[in-house]
């Protein structure tokens, strides 16, 4: 564990607990009737996945900048999120969502076809320019699908489902998301975990590296299936929540040695506590309907994206 | 204890870069690659490194095929510089230096130190790669080679960046690795750094093996004239020849 870990864990252990007093109604554990209830079949569930799933992101996050090389690099990019969501689009489109079970299984095939694909391509040449053009094809093709699928949905309950699930929200989540999450964004860390020294020596380009005894087409397949099964499982229980994966990284880089490897477990930790004070926000908001957590994660990273843009003109990263 | 390759061809994309060149290295010596662009250096050290699998004929190590090497194994034995001196993360120096040992689970104890000391980067160690002068940046790229201790250096250019000063203390380092016993391989463009600094001089034209001789015979005026098409003469004494046209 370096600093940036300890850090990260530190404010973690400080803001869960008050996450989950925090929302509309804020719970005095001691007056509120009902108040074990609600924290543990409510606010509990949704804490849990607000922090699995932002650690997910995050870690991906960090992997997926480690191997681009570049600061500006997203999970999105391998086209998983976007496929993923198309599968739970299609089970909204289809009204197969009204099993609890469905959307979920539906959105991890699509995450998992676009490994496949993704897979096949790399099978093929391995090299990460083609690489990220061809997860950038599947982003697009299944942003087209999904538009298709919006424009020539079958009734108005449908569009305003498929519409309100884009933008990804941890609202009325409960143990059974967290269930089918949990498992696959572990192992999808796990995975990741096992490519961050490769990634390492990749800071050097890839011909050194592979002199270095990395064996890029290994580190390539890692990177699918972590980010495939992290980014995978969020976005079936959660929609799509974008920019963590890109912010986190970015935050947590200089308070680390910068190497890829620092990177990806302070990620974690970082992306879980951003998503959850996230959450925790959107709750609290006197609004009239709760504001979707993937719209006030995107309100607050896209300034950020730009600033980010801005210094970089100056300053190397 | 020989890098060799035989009947070795390499292609990049449908372009023979390299065509049936045959050579054994042996370590305990500086050998410098030199030729026109375009002649095949750094593809033939690449296929030394084993980074380029042969079209044709066989890259070897000890006598067995360097493709037949597990990748880390390979690391172990060969260290390898490539000519784009890329640092994607702004590491401190001494992080970057320790990724030479990656090969080993990490560098060996003293390993970073020495090869800090090797380039004169000791004092640098915890600053920055952002920080660091062009030819600072080389050296610390090359130390990181050395820091993973291989038996063979292979290295593109190594002194290209580098003042004349810091190019003859980097020469040092790599004669005395060259003592110590391991194989240094390097592509040079500088020739009369081939000639006063090598122990032997392969010689690349259009991707074919020209000359492989002692500097004084591989780098002849002949050869200078066939090759590179520049009318040159050498000056000095053996060991300290200056290359001057006109």
């Amino acid at each position: 564990m370096n600093r940036a870990a300890l850090l990260f864990a530190a404010l973690l252990l400080i803001a869960f607990p008050l996450s989950l007093l925090a929302g509309r109604v804020w719970i005095d554990p001691a007056a509120t009737p009902n108040a074990m209830l609600i924290l543990m079949e409510l606010r509990l569930p949704r804490s849990v996945l607000a922090v699995i799933i932002g650690a997910g992101l995050g870690a991906s996050g960090a992997a997926m900048q480690g191997y681009l090389r570049n600061p500006l690099a997203d999970p999105g990019l391998f086209g998983i999120a976007p496929m993923a969501a198309l599968g739970a689009v299609a089970s909204l489109w289809f009204g197969f969502a009204a099993s609890a079970w469905l959307l979920p299984l539906f959105a991890l095939a699509g995450a998992g076809l676009a490994m496949a694909l993704l897979a096949l391509i790399a099978g093929r040449a391995g090299g990460i320019a083609l690489f990220t053009l061809a997860g950038l094809m599947i982003a697009s093709l299944a942003g087209a699908l999904t538009a298709l699928a919006i424009t020539l949905s079958p009734n108005p309950f449908a569009l305003s489902e498929i519409v309100m699930w884009l933008n990804g929200a941890l609202t009325d989540r409960s143990w059974r998301e967290v269930a089918i999450a949990a498992p696959l964004v572990a192992l999808g860390i796990g995975a990741l975990r096992l490519a961050a020294r490769p990634l390492d020596a990749l800071t050097l380009g890839a011909d050194a590296a592979r002199s270095l005894g990395v064996d890029m087409r290994a580190l390539l397949w890692l990177l699918v299936l972590g980010i495939g099964l992290a980014v995978g499982a969020s976005v079936a229980v959660a929609g799509i929540i974008g920019f963590v994966g890109l912010i986190v990284p970015h935050l947590v880089r200089p308070l680390t040695d910068r190497l890829p490897s620092s990177l990806i477990v302070p990620s974690a930790l970082a992306g879980a506590l951003l998503v959850l004070i996230a959450d925790s926000i959107v709750r609290v908001l006197p609004l009239v309907s709760e504001l979707r957590l993937g719209i006030a994660l995107s309100l607050i990273g896209a300034p950020f994206f730009l600033m980010l843009l801005l210094r970089m003109r100056g300053e190397k990263l | 204890m020989t890098l060799a390759a035989s009947g070795l061809t390499l292609r990049r994309g449908k372009a023979c870069v390299v065509t049936d060149l045959s050579a054994a290295l042996e370590p305990g010596r500086i050998t410098a690659i030199c030729g026109p662009n375009g002649a095949g250096k750094s593809s033939l050290l690449s296929a030394l490194a084993g980074l380029i699998p042969p079209a044709d004929g066989r890259a070897t190590i000890d006598g067995g095929d360097l493709a037949a090497l597990a990748p880390r194994e390979r690391a172990r034995r060969i260290g390898y510089l490539p000519q784009l001196g890329e640092i994607a993360w702004d590491l401190s120096v001494r992080n970057l230096v320790a990724l030479g040992g990656l090969p080993h689970g990490g560098p060996g104890p003293g390993h970073v130190e020495g090869a800090l000391e090797a380039v004169h980067l000791t004092e640098l160690a915890d600053r920055p790669v952002s920080t660091l002068s062009g030819g600072e940046r080389a050296r610390a790229l090359l130390a990181r080679v050395f820091a993973g201790d291989p038996q063979w250096i292979l290295a593109d250019e190594p002194l290209a960046a580098l003042d004349f000063y810091h190019q003859l203390e980097v020469l040092a380092a790599l004669r005395e690795a060259a003592r110590l016993g391991r194989g240094v391989v390097l592509v040079l463009h500088d020739l009369a750094l081939a000639m006063n600094h090598a122990d032997r001089v392969l010689v690349l034209d259009q991707g074919r093996l020209h000359a492989d001789a002692a500097p004084e015979d591989a780098l002849s005026v002949g050869t200078i004239i066939e090759v590179w098409g520049v009318a040159a003469r050498w000056l000095g004494e053996p060991g300290a020849r200056a290359l001057v046209t006109g």
